[in-house]
C-alpha cells in the first residue's frame, strides 16, 4: 500500500478518545524495566577509552597497565572489529565509509572511542580505560564550518574536501524560478545570518545495551535504540555476521529525541559478547551522553529574501552550513530536509539554496528533534517579522500574504498539498483575541483563483 | 532598570515522514482463541504515547473494544520490519500498515461470524464492544470471542492480517533539489509573551498560545502532551542549552545536568494550545505527524518577543542572560556616544 485512502473512525471505536498512555503509571512508579536495569548472571561491563584530542594521529596502543587491574577480562581494539569502517547511512546506499567502529590511525573529535575494556565491574572497566595508555601526535584542528571549506584547512575526511558528496557537488542545490531577476525587481533585500549552536538530547535515560551470546550462537541484544531493526542491520554490517543471529530487545525507550539512532552501542557490546563469551553491559554514562554522543547540528544560515513594498517575498536565496563533526552519521538526511523546508509554509516563486553538510573536529552530531527544519524556521521566522517592520506591515499580514495555498509549487517542485497554515493563524489569532483585519480573516488556504 | 514585556509570534509547517531511501513499516495482527488481538510491530515507543495510540488505530480499523488489543514492539524475532522511530514518521507508516493488516484479520473475522450467523460478511457489522451484528437484523449477533473460538475450533480459519506501508524512495534531482520526500505538512502558529528583566539579562516566558493544524488527533491527550513537552524544549532551546557555550570552539562542554541547564517547573510558561481537527489526505483516519513539529516555533516566537521588549534581534541561539546584558549595553552606548564626523 502506499498512501492510504483516507478513513473516516465508525464512531464507535477509541480512535479519537483521550485514552490514558499505556505505560504512563508504570514508568511513573518506577516498574519500567529499562536497559540498565537488565542484571544477568556473569555479566561483564564495557568501558571506552577515548580520545582527549579533537585530531591526532594514533601512534601507539600499551595496554598493559589496564590489563593489571583485577577483574579486566579483555580489550577491543580496532583489529579486532570485522567491519571496523562503515557509515550508517550507507545501510540505505547513502554516502561513503568513513567512521571507525573503534579509531584506529587517527582520531578526529574529543570522545572518539579507541579501546573498548570489559571487566567484570563497571569500575574495574572505567579504571582499566583509565590506564590505557596512547601516544598520539596532535594535528591542527578545524572547529568553524566555514573556515573547514577554506582552502588549507585542516583535512577531517579522507576525501580532499570537508563537504559530504551530493551527486557530485559538495553542497545540495535547490533551484527554481530565476531569483537574480526577482531579486533586481525587488522593493526591498533583506538579508541575515542565523546561528544555532549545537544541542544535547538529553534523554532520561542515557544510550545503552546488554548482549548476551546465545548457546546457538545467536546474540540476544537489549537495546534502547529508536530503530531496533537499523541498529541489529547495522551491527550484523559491522561484525560480519547474518542477521539471522541477532535477536534485538527493546521497544520502550526513557526518551530519544532522535539521539538513539547512530547503532553507537549496540555493535561494540554485541562484539564484546562474541570474544568473551560473556554477557556484555555498554551504557553511557551522563558524560559520555553529553560529551561523546551525538548532538543537534550548529547550523549557520545566510538567508537574503527578495521582497516588494507589498511584505511579498518575491525571492529567497540561502546558503546554509549543517556542521556535522567529524563523522556525517544522519546530517545528510538533515540536509535533505533542509532543502525542503526553506520556504517553509510560503509561497516563494524564485529560490537559490546551497546547503552544507559540513565536517570538522567537533563532537559528531546527528538526528534531533526536527533536525534540518528546527533552524530553517528559526531563521525564516524572524526574517519574517523584518520584511514586516520594514514594509510597515504587522507581522499577521506578511505571514498571510505570503502564506502557500493548496496547488501551489514549492521550491523543490512538490505541489502543497494538505495546507493549512491560514486556518492555523486565524485559530492561533482567536487564541490570543488579536483582531485580523477582515482581507485576512475571509483568506484560506483552498487552491489560487486563476 | 526594569521588567519589561515583549510579545512575538512564529508560523512553521512541518513535514511527516522523510523519504531518503523508502522507509516501510509492517504490522502483522492475529486472533486468540478468545478474540484477543495481538499486533505485531517493531516501531520503538520513546515515551510519546505510540503504543496506546497503535492499539487504539487497531482497535478501531477491527471494530472490536481496546482492552481487547495487546500491541507487542519488542522483539526483532517476533516483529515484522520498521525503519524506526523518527521524522515524525511512526503513527503515519504504522498506523496505516495496522489499518491494512486489520482489514485483513477482519475480512476472516466476517467470514467465519457469516458462517455462524448465516448471514453473508457483507451485512455484518461491528459495535466496537465486542459483537459482531447482522445489519437491520435486530437480535442476530454473535460475540468476537465467539467467532474467534469457532475459527480456531470448528471451522479451521486463521483470523490474521498483513499490512505495509510503503512510500518508494523519492530520489532528488542533483540540479534542481526537485523531490517528493515527504507524505503530508502539519502546521502551527505559536504566539509567546515574555518579560525581560534588564538587570539580570533573564529573559522568563510567561505564555506560549499556540494552534495546531495536525490532522485528525487521534489522542486529543497525546496530541497535547506532544505540544506541551515541545514548548517546553522550544524555551529551552531558544534561552538555555547548548553543549558549546562558545560555539564553534569546544571548550567548556558542559559534562552534567548541573552545568547544562534547562528550565525547570519554576520557569515553565503557561502552554495553552488549540489543535483543529483537519483530516490529512494520507495519514491514518487522517493523521498527521506531530512529534518533532512544536519544539520550532516557540523559538522565533520568543526571538520575535525579545524585539517587541527590548528592541533588539538576536541572530544567534541561545539567548543567554549575558547576550541580552551585552545587546543592552551595547544599545545605550550607542545611543549616547555622539556620531563621529566623516571626511572624505
Amino acid at each position: 500500500m502506499s498512501d492510504a485512502t483516507v478513513r473516516v473512525p465508525q464512531g464507535n471505536g477509541p480512535v479519537g478518545a483521550s485514552v490514558e498512555q499505556a505505560d504512563a503509571r508504570s514508568h511513573v512508579t518506577g516498574h519500567t524495566i529499562y536497559v540498565d536495569d537488565v542484571q544477568l548472571p556473569r555479566l561483564a561491563h564495557m568501558v571506552l577509552a577515548r580520545s582527549p584530542f579533537p585530531h591526532a594521529l594514533i601512534r601507539r596502543i600499551d595496554l598493559s597497565e589496564a590489563e593489571k587491574v583485577p577483574g579486566f577480562i579483555r580489550a577491543l581494539t580496532a583489529a579486532d572489529v570485522p567491519k571496523n569502517i562503515y557509515t550508517i547511512l550507507g545501510l540505505i546506499g547513502f554516502g561513503l565509509d568513513e567512521e571507525r567502529a573503534l579509531a584506529d590511525e587517527r582520531v578526529r573529535y574529543i570522545g572518539e572511542p579507541i579501546v573498548a575494556v570489559i571487566a567484570e565491574t563497571r569500575a574495574g572497566a572505567a579504571e582499566a580505560a583509565k590506564l590505557v595508555r596512547i601516544d598520539y601526535e596532535e594535528l591542527p584542528a578545524v572547529f568553524d564550518v566555514e573556515e573547514a571549506l577554506a582552502p588549507g584547512a585542516p583535512a577531517v575526511t579522507e576525501w580532499g574536501i570537508n563537504a559530504f558528496d551530493f551527486d557530485g557537488r559538495p553542497f545540495r542545490q535547490v533551484r527554481f524560478g530565476d531569483v537574480d531577476a526577482a531579486m533586481a525587481s525587488a522593493d526591498h533585500i533583506v538579508e541575515g545570518r542565523y546561528q544555532m549552536s549545537p544541542i544535547e538530547h538529553a534523554p532520561v535515560e542515557t544510550t545503552g545495551c546488554v548482549a548476551r551470546p546465545e548457546p546457538d550462537g545467536r546474540f540476544t541484544v537489549w537495546t534502547n535504540t529508536q530503530a531496533l531493526n537499523m541498529s541489529l542491520d547495522l551491527t550484523a554490517h559491522i561484525l560480519q555476521i547474518p542477521t539471522r543471529r541477532l535477536r534485538f530487545i527493546g521497544g520502550t525507550v526513557g526518551g530519544g529525541f532522535g539521539g538513539k539512532v547512530d547503532g553507537m552501542v549496540e555493535p561494540l557490546a554485541t562484539l564484546g559478547a562474541w570474544k568473551t563469551g560473556r554477557p556484555v553491559k555498554y551504557v553511557y554514562s551522563r558524560e559520555e551522553e553529553m560529551v561523546v554522543s551525538s548532538t543537534r547540528n550548529g547550523v549557520r544560515i545566510y538567508m537574503t529574501d527578495g521582497v516588494t513594498n507589498d511584505g511579498v517575498i518575491v525571492a529567497r536565496r540561502v546558503r546554509s552550513y549543517i556542521d556535522c563533526g567529524a563523522y556525517s552519521r544522519h546530517t545528510p538526511y538533515a540536509v535533505q530536509k533542509h532543502a525542503a523546508n526553506l520556504a517553509g509554509p510560503y509561497f516563494i516563486p524564485n529560490a537559490s539554496f546551497d546547503i552544507y553538510c559540513v565536517y570538522t573536529n567537533r563532537q559528531p552530531s546527528s538526528a534531533m528533534r526536527g533536525f534540518g527544519v528546527t533552524e530553517a524556521s528559526f531563521a525564516m521566522e524572524v526574517q519574517m517579522d523584518r520584511i514586516a517592520e520594514l514594509t510597515g506591515l504587522d507581522p499577521w499580514t506578511v505571514r498571510f500574504r505570503n502564506a502557500y495555498h493548496d496547488g501551489d509549487l514549492r521550491p523543490h517542485r512538490k505541489p502543497v498539498e494538505d495546507a493549512t497554515l491560514i486556518e492555523a493563524m486565524q485559530a492561533a489569532a482567536r487564541l490570543v483575541g488579536y483582531e485580523l483585519s477582515p482581507e485576512l480573516l475571509a483568506m484560506s488556504s483552498k487552491p489560487r483563483e486563476v | 532598570m526594569a521588567k519589561v514585556k515583549g510579545r512575538g509570534m512564529a508560523a512553521v509547517n512541518y513535514p511527516t515522514g522523510m523519504n531518503l531511501g523508502g522507509d516501510p513499516t509492517i504490522a502483522l495482527i492475529h486472533a486468540s482463541t478468545s478474540g484477543v488481538f495481538n499486533i505485531s510491530i517493531s516501531s520503538v515507543e520513546l515515551g510519546q504515547g505510540l503504543k496506546t495510540v497503535l492499539a487504539q488505530i487497531g482497535a478501531e480499523a477491527l471494530g472490536v473494544p481496546l482492552e481487547t488489543v495487546v500491541l507487542h514492539n519488542d522483539d526483532t524475532d517476533t516483529g515484522p520490519y520498521c525503519t524506526g522511530t523518527f521524522a515524525s514518521r511512526t503513527t503515519h507508516r504504522a498506523g496505516n500498515a495496522i489499518i491494512a493488516a486489520a482489514d485483513e484479520a477482519r475480512e476472516v473475522m466476517f467470514e467465519e461470524a457469516a458462517e455462524l450467523l448465516e448471514a453473508t460478511p457483507a451485512d455484518l457489522m461491528t459495535d466496537g464492544a465486542g459483537n459482531i451484528l447482522v445489519r437491520g437484523a435486530a437480535g442476530r449477533s454473535i460475540t468476537v470471542a465467539e467467532v474467534c473460538s469457532a475459527a480456531h475450533f470448528v471451522h479451521g480459519r486463521a483470523i490474521a492480517g498483513r499490512g505495509i506501508f510503503f512510500k518508494p524512495k523519492s530520489p532528488v534531482d542533483p540540479d534542481t533539489g526537485a523531490m517528493d520526500p515527504d507524505s503530508t505538512e502539519a502546521h502551527a502558529c505559536t504566539i509567546a509573551e515574555i518579560e525581560v528583566d534588564t538587570e539580570t539579562g533573564n529573559v522568563r516566558v510567561l505564555r506560549l498560545s499556540s494552534a495546531y493544524e495536525v490532522g485528525r488527533a487521534l489522542n486529543p491527550r497525546l496530541v497535547h502532551g506532544q505540544i506541551v513537552g515541545g514548548a517546553w524544549m522550544g524555551v529551552s532551546h531558544t534561552l538555555y542549552e547548548t553543549t558549546a557555550p562558545y560555539y564553534p570552539l569546544v571548550e567548556h562542554a558542559p559534562t552534567s545536568f548541573s552545568e547544562y541547564l534547562m528550565p525547570g517547573p519554576a520557569e515553565c510558561p503557561v502552554i495553552e494550545a488549540e489543535v483543529l481537527g483537519i483530516a490529512s489526505s494520507n495519514g491514518p483516519y487522517g493523521q498527521k505527524g506531530v512529534g518533532e513539529m512544536t519544539a520550532n516555533s516557540p523559538i522565533p516566537a520568543i526571538v520575535n518577543a525579545l524585539y517587541d521588549a527590548i528592541g533588539v534581534r538576536f541572530y544567534e541561539l541561545p539567548v543567554t542572560p549575558e547576550m541580552v546584558l551585552r545587546a543592552l549595553e551595547e544599545k545605550a552606548s550607542a545611543a549616547e556616544l555622539p556620531v563621529p564626523e566623516v571626511v572624505h
